[in-house]
């Protein structure tokens, strides 16, 4: 297999998070339009490493767990990449480019599994995987917001200032910024799970409708709405909503890995 | 072509000479046609803030001539008494100078250390002189290279990013909770002066409304109407903490005007939303259990001071990053200046040989009477290609070589070993 896109990707991604975080600590304008730069090129670039890797092993990306962590990381950077378009703030880049790099490294440098690619399921089926794959990119975006949120938060209540607070983004447009994340993501998640219900109701014959995944699946959609509702209003405003976003998160990365890896029957790597 | 400067600023002279001898833009044009005018200065720039009133100029002779002339032009101008302003004015001639300006227009000469404010008024000088047709080639390009240290001072070193005055920490703070100032809405408990700084400060960054709230409500009235806000009784902390998501309180008074349960209720009332209490009382207003409370943000006079202090610290480190951008423009200012004055020496040289030969071939061939004319005419071109060979070749280095001309900066050592007064000028 051609190495070119897996390398050009990761030199990309490396030198966004590099200038990320110079202009995290210099607040230079042009070494934040750089690292966005660098990123939209590593986006480029690892879109077509998804498809040479998947035409190389003739199936989708999200055949094995490294072909969906990698998908993950694709998607978690194009969600960032809008984000940071839609709110015009680069400061979140230097925090969220480790994530990106980590699932596109532990994808590209990890063999693929030796299982029998799985048949073909059509157009419906892999808007299913890929929205819920973008959903849960979204609701990690949302998580790291939230975890800066609480730092800033934390470092302006105890007046210990240093230096990266006057880089970081003000706390209300970090919370608005989780906001659209997650809005991203219960979108997605909606219509990528309403397509999987089709798809199953297709194949009825071979796939049951009692699957723990469904469970999990609506816990975590009520959990990101309540989410949305509490985040604007009284008691919950600011850090505590924060703290709701950290734990919702958690549940998506028990559904991503314990529940699709040992509960459900019918999903996998996604 | 040297560059001359004279001027005050607020390290030599007290504010009543500093505002005696400021200009006006009209005042700034009619001093600079009168320099020209008077033959004093052939180029001339004025630059005059509050804390500073220089002339910058390029003087048909020597610099150090004019400068007596000069500090008495600007004593008649200002009809200020020369005793007076002989004992505040500078005077800086040709590379200090240079020096000068640039440092003025990085900041560092600022009394507040990388204030961003001069930058705009240094090019705003320039643009008026320039206008006016008062700079020629030399002040062009030395304001050129100031405007581009400031620049550089600016996007490279962190001079000028952090707050250095306690106002103006307060209203940054409230920029990192709420980002842009300008939907959001503040309440000032007090009417002093920093009261009116914080305001001053919270109005340059767009809030939308203002609320005043005071003990004396003639000077509540007289601050709402100097910023366009509304003033709110005194005492009703129902209504007046509803809405603000800024509180500026510097109030005289023994005990917290602001207790625990007036805040705790406001909070209730507004839905938790977040609340930025800045405390310039001293002693404090806002009792210190407030910040207990959720989504409310308190910072004292202590806690604003003790941000200045590290920023101005971190601002002072970056002075010698911000000297080497300015040693380097410089230098690169000097060589620039020395290649136009070398150049107008070789030429100047050139002449001078020129006129010399004829002389001497007259002289020298006078008895040669066996010469025929093509034989004179061959001397003569022998002549002329030896003078081009010694005169050319180095000028041409000279044009290249910016290291050359680095070398040779004190040309009018060269000028008084070559030239006579006359050829000089």
């Amino acid at each position: 297999m051609n190495h070119l896109f897996p390398i050009l990707t990761g030199l990309a991604y490396l030198l966004s998070f590099g200038l990320y975080v110079r202009f995290l600590a210099t607040g230079k304008k042009l070494t934040g339009r750089l690292g966005t730069l660098f990123l939209g090129m590593g986006l480029v670039a690892h879109y077509f490493a998804l498809l040479e890797r998947s035409r190389g092993l003739h199936t989708v990306p999200y055949h094995d767990l490294y072909g969906s962590m990698s998908l993950f990381g694709w998607l978690l950077a194009l969600t960032y990449l809008g984000l940071e378009l839609y709110h015009r703030q680069q400061s979140v880049g230097a925090f969220v480019m480790p994530f990106i790099l980590a699932f596109f490294l532990a994808a590209h440098l990890a063999p693929a599994d030796r299982l029998s690619p799985p048949a073909a399921h059509g157009a419906t089926f892999a808007f299913h995987v890929t929205l819920s794959i973008l959903a849960y990119a979204a609701f990690a975006l949302s998580f790291v917001l939230s975890l800066i949120f609480l730092g800033e938060e934390r470092l302006l209540r105890s007046h210990k200032l240093g230096n990266v607070v006057w880089r970081l983004p003000p706390l209300e447009l970090l919370e608005r910024m989780s906001k659209s994340s997650v809005l991203v993501g219960l979108v997605s998640i909606a219509i990528g799970t309403a397509l999987g219900f089709v798809w199953v109701d297709r194949l009825s014959s071979e796939y049951s409708f009692y699957d723990p995944k469904y469970v999990v699946t609506l816990l975590v959609l009520l959990l990101y709405v309540l989410y949305l509702r509490l985040a604007g209003t009284g008691a919950w405003r600011g850090a505590r909503a924060s703290r709701l976003c950290i734990f919702n998160f958690l549940i998506v990365v028990l559904s991503f890995t314990v529940v699709n890896l040992y509960l459900s029957h019918s999903h996998r790597y996604f | 072509m040297e560059i001359v400067l004279v001027g005050l600023n607020h390290r030599t002279a007290p504010v009543e000479v500093r505002e005696r001898v400021s200009f006006t833009a009209e005042q700034a044009r009619r001093a600079a046609e009168e320099l020209r005018a008077r033959g004093i200065l052939e180029e001339t720039l004025v630059l005059s803030t509050c804390n500073r009133s220089e002339v910058y100029g390029v003087p048909p002779e020597s610099s150090h001539e004019c400068a007596p002339g000069l500090s008495t032009f600007l004593s008649e101008f200002h009809s200020v008494r020369p005793d007076i302003l002989s004992v505040s004015l500078y005077h800086h001639y040709d590379h200090e100078a240079v020096r000068h300006l640039f440092r003025v227009s990085a900041g560092l000469d600022s009394m507040l250390l990388g204030e961003a404010e001069i930058l705009g008024q240094v090019r705003e000088a320039y643009r008026f002189a320039h206008e006016q047709g008062a700079t020629g080639p030399v002040l062009n390009r030395l304001f050129q290279g100031a405007l581009e240290v400031g620049k550089r001072v600016r996007t490279e070193t962190e001079l000028g990013t952090r707050p250095m005055s306690v106002a103006s920490a307060g209203v940054k703070l409230a920029e990192r909770i709420f980002g842009k100032l300008n939907e959001r809405k503040a309440l000032v408990l007090g009417a002093g002066t920093i009261s009116e700084q914080v305001v001053s400060q919270l109005r340059d960054r767009g809030i939308a409304q203002l609320h005043v709230m005071n003990r004396s409500r003639d000077r509540a009235d007289e601050l709402a109407k100097q910023f366009d806000g509304k003033v709110v009784g005194w005492g009703e902390w129902d209504t007046a903490l509803q809405s603000p998501d800024v509180v500026v309180s510097s109030v005289s008074a023994d005990e917290p005007v602001l207790r625990r349960d007036i805040v705790e209720r406001a909070m209730a009332a507004r839905g938790n939303r977040a609340l930025f209490l800045m405390d310039l009382g001293v002693p404090r207003n806002i009792d210190p259990r407030v910040a207990e409370l959720y989504n409310v943000y308190v910072y004292n006079t202590d806690d604003l001071c003790e941000i200045v202090q590290q920023n101005r610290n971190a601002r002072e480190s970056e002075v010698p990053r911000a000297q080497g951008i300015v040693d380097e423009h410089v230098t690169k200012f000097l060589s620039w200046q020395a290649s136009v004055e070398l150049v107008g020496l070789v030429d100047a040289l050139r002449a001078k040989m020129r006129e010399e030969r004829a002389s001497f071939i007259r002289s020298r061939m006078e008895p040669m009477k066996h010469l025929t004319e093509t034989d004179r005419a061959q001397v003569e071109k022998l002549m002329d290609e030896m003078l081009e060979k010694l005169l050319l070749e180095p000028a041409e280095r000279l044009r290249g070589e910016k290291e050359l001309r680095r070398k040779i900066q004190n040309v009018e050592a060269l000028r008084d070993l070559f030239l006579s007064n006359r050829e000089k000028t």
